[in-house]
Formats: structure tokens, sequence, C-alpha cells
């Protein structure tokens, strides 16, 4: 859509397309459909030779008489989903919950990545420090709190961003080998990691008190 | 199963606006042209205004800026891939090469971010806000742009 608004300002548009039936239906001037996971319209991260291999193919529509144009990258980049190998440090305060401890162990790794990169996405309703105080109030909602009394420092999906992206931040610190394909990661915080646990469980549970929909329902993917 | 699988069934249901006149602009010849990105990712930089949910309006994201924030609202798409490199989103390094290599005549000075989960208001970005952004490039300047969807 944005593509047409540009073309009418008198600029060329080339377009990375991620949904086939998307870009047809859109029908863009120029576009480059690539089935590479959702998130990632360059394909592969860390991968310059194959990013500019899909900037050459989609400025090369460029030469096209007329539009519009639409052609797919060669290569399909499967969302395998499969967890990423990210160990977990061990954690020793037992008054805490697995979850509140697994956070606090992981906040070495959130700090060093930040620290390289120079910003965090982590923010939408509170920060780093207030991610373990966050996950004990998901945790009451879990048990049985309706959500508006739990003292949450925002809306429950801003609330599950910071954390989730508390997690990934950390996890691609962390991760042993390559971060993986699409969701590689999302598919370790919500299937290998305490707090991944927790957050469906909060979700379960407001969707299973009658809390409204996008309250609950974007919580978390909508696959999950 | 994919978690991208139900996304695309479900996006493939969506209606899109139509512009039943559409632009195509031939634009000067890739050495000489002046390239900037527009993405819907809802990047900002750290320091600037949050996309807010359904935000309709855009951010400027200068060339020389690294320290961008993911604010897309929707929990349903991979961030590790922008966490490891922006350039999977974002690729201001990649055309950076290019016009070292004189593929590309410059980058621009200033890219263009919008919120890509738009819910309910298109009319505001079709109307107000996209060409308001369209314009703010064309006064760079800029010839082609880039567009990253997510």
């Amino acid at each position: 859509m944005l593509a047409h608004l540009f073309e009418a300002a008198g600029i060329a548009t080339v377009a990375l397309a991620s949904m086939l039936p998307v870009a047809a239906l859109v029908a863009a001037p120029r576009t480059l459909h690539g089935e590479f996971p959702l998130g990632r319209p360059l394909g592969k991260p860390n991968d310059p030779e194959f990013q500019h291999d899909v900037i050459a193919r989609a400025f090369a529509l460029l030469d096209a008489p007329s539009g519009p144009v639409l052609e797919s990258h060669p290569v399909v980049l499967e969302d395998t989903s499969e967890a990423v190998s990210c160990q977990l440090p061990p954690a020793f305060d037992g008054d805490a919950s697995p979850a509140v401890l697994e956070a606090k162990g992981i906040r070495n790794a959130y700090d060093r990545i930040n620290e390289r990169r120079g910003v965090t996405s982590v923010g939408r309703c509170m920060d780093a420090d207030g991610v373990p105080e966050a996950i004990e109030k998901l945790e009451t909602i879990a048990a049985g709190m309706p959500f508006k009394e739990a003292g949450l420092p925002g809306r429950t999906t801003a609330v599950c961003h910071d954390i989730r992206t508390y997690y990934e931040e950390a996890a691609v610190e962390l991760s042993t080998g390559p971060i993986g394909t699409g969701r590689a990661i999302e598919s370790w915080f919500f299937d290998e990691t305490e707090t991944g646990k927790v957050v469906l469980a909060a979700r379960k549970a407001m969707a299973d008190a009658g809390a409204p929909f996008p309250f609950w329902f974007y919580m978390a993917p909508g696959h999950r | 199963m994919s978690g991208d699988t139900p996304m695309r069934s479900h996006a493939a249901t969506l209606p899109a606006p139509e512009f039943p006149h559409p632009a195509f602009v031939t634009p000067v010849p890739l050495a000489q042209a002046k390239v900037a990105i527009v993405t819907s990712a809802a990047l900002h930089r750290a320091n600037d205004e949050a996309f807010t949910e359904g935000d309709t309006g855009y951010r400027l994201v200068p060339r020389e800026a690294r320290d961008l924030v993911l604010g897309h609202w929707s929990p349903n798409f991979d961030r590790a891939g922008f966490t490891a490199d922006l350039n999977v989103v974002f690729p201001i390094d990649r055309l950076e090469e290019l016009a070292e290599q004189g593929v590309i005549g410059s980058v621009a000075e200033r890219h263009i971010s919008f919120a890509g989960n738009q819910p309910d208001d298109l009319a505001t970005i079709i109307h107000d806000s996209g060409p308001a952004a369209a314009a703010e490039l064309k006064a760079d300047g800029v010839d082609i742009v880039l567009l990253t969807p997510v």
C-alpha cells in the first residue's frame, strides 16, 4: 500500500514481500516476494551476501518498463520453529519462583548484548529491572487473580512484550549456535523457559475468566 | 506447526485498499539514484517517540542511526533476527556498501518507518501520513524507495 503512495509522489518503489497472496492483491508497481520467515524481509540475519542477493533481485525489477511486476526469490527459507539451543544459567534462591530465578539468571546476558547493541526493545511499559516483579504478577493471574487487580505495570500485551523481548534479546547472546530460522527463539521462550509457561498460563487463566479477547490473545503469538 | 503458517492464511483473507489508477514512476538509472528505505516494522530511535497501538504516524530514521527499537505491536513474527542483525529488516549497511561500490548513486539522509499492524485506520495513512512521508523523501531528492514490510 505504501508503494502506491510513494509512487504517487513521484518516487519509484520496489517492495520486498513475505506473503505472496497479499503481494498479488496489493499489486505494488514492483515486488520481490521472498518466502522468508515473517519478520525477516531480507531473509537471513548476519548474512550480507544473501541480503545483497535479495536487494539485487529487487533492484533488477526497476528495469521493467511497466507494472505491476511481481517475482519470487528462488530460495525458500522454512520456518521450522525448532527451538534454538540456549542453556539457561542455574539460579540459587529458594525464596523466588523458578520463573523469577530464571529471569534474574539471564540478566547478565541481557546486559551484555545491550551494551554491544547500544539499544533494547524492552521498554514498552517497564525496563529490565521490572521484569522479575512483572513475572510474579503474571503468576498471580495464572493462579486466579483478576488481571485488573494484579498490579501490572502496564497493559497485559505491553507487559508480555517487554518480558518476552528481555528473554529473546538475552537468548541471542546465550545461544550456542546460529539463532536459527524464524521463531526458533520464540519457540525456546514459550516451550522451554519457565517464564514462557507463566505467560501462557496467565493468558489461559484470563481467557477462561472471560477477559476481553485483545487483552489476553495478544499476550502471545496467535497459534499458541 | 510453524507459527508463520496461520499468519499467512489469515493475511490472505484480509482485504487490501484498491488503487484503481496506480502511478508507475520510471526511475533514474540506479547508479545515479538516491535510495531510501521505508519499513513498516515500527522502528524508531530509542530517544524518539514510541509507536502506540494502531499508530498511523511515521518516524524519520537518520541514515547514521543504529540505535533502533523494534516498536511493532504484533506478537506474531520473529524479532530475534532483528536483534541479531537490524539489516534483516532495515538493510541500511547494505545500502551503504552499494553506494561505496557505485551500484546506487547515494543513500538518503533520512528513512521512514511506519507501524505495520493497522487494524482499523488505513485511511489516515492513505490520505495523510503516507503522502506526508513521501513528500519528506521527495524534498530530500530521493529517487527510489526500498520497502521492507513487517
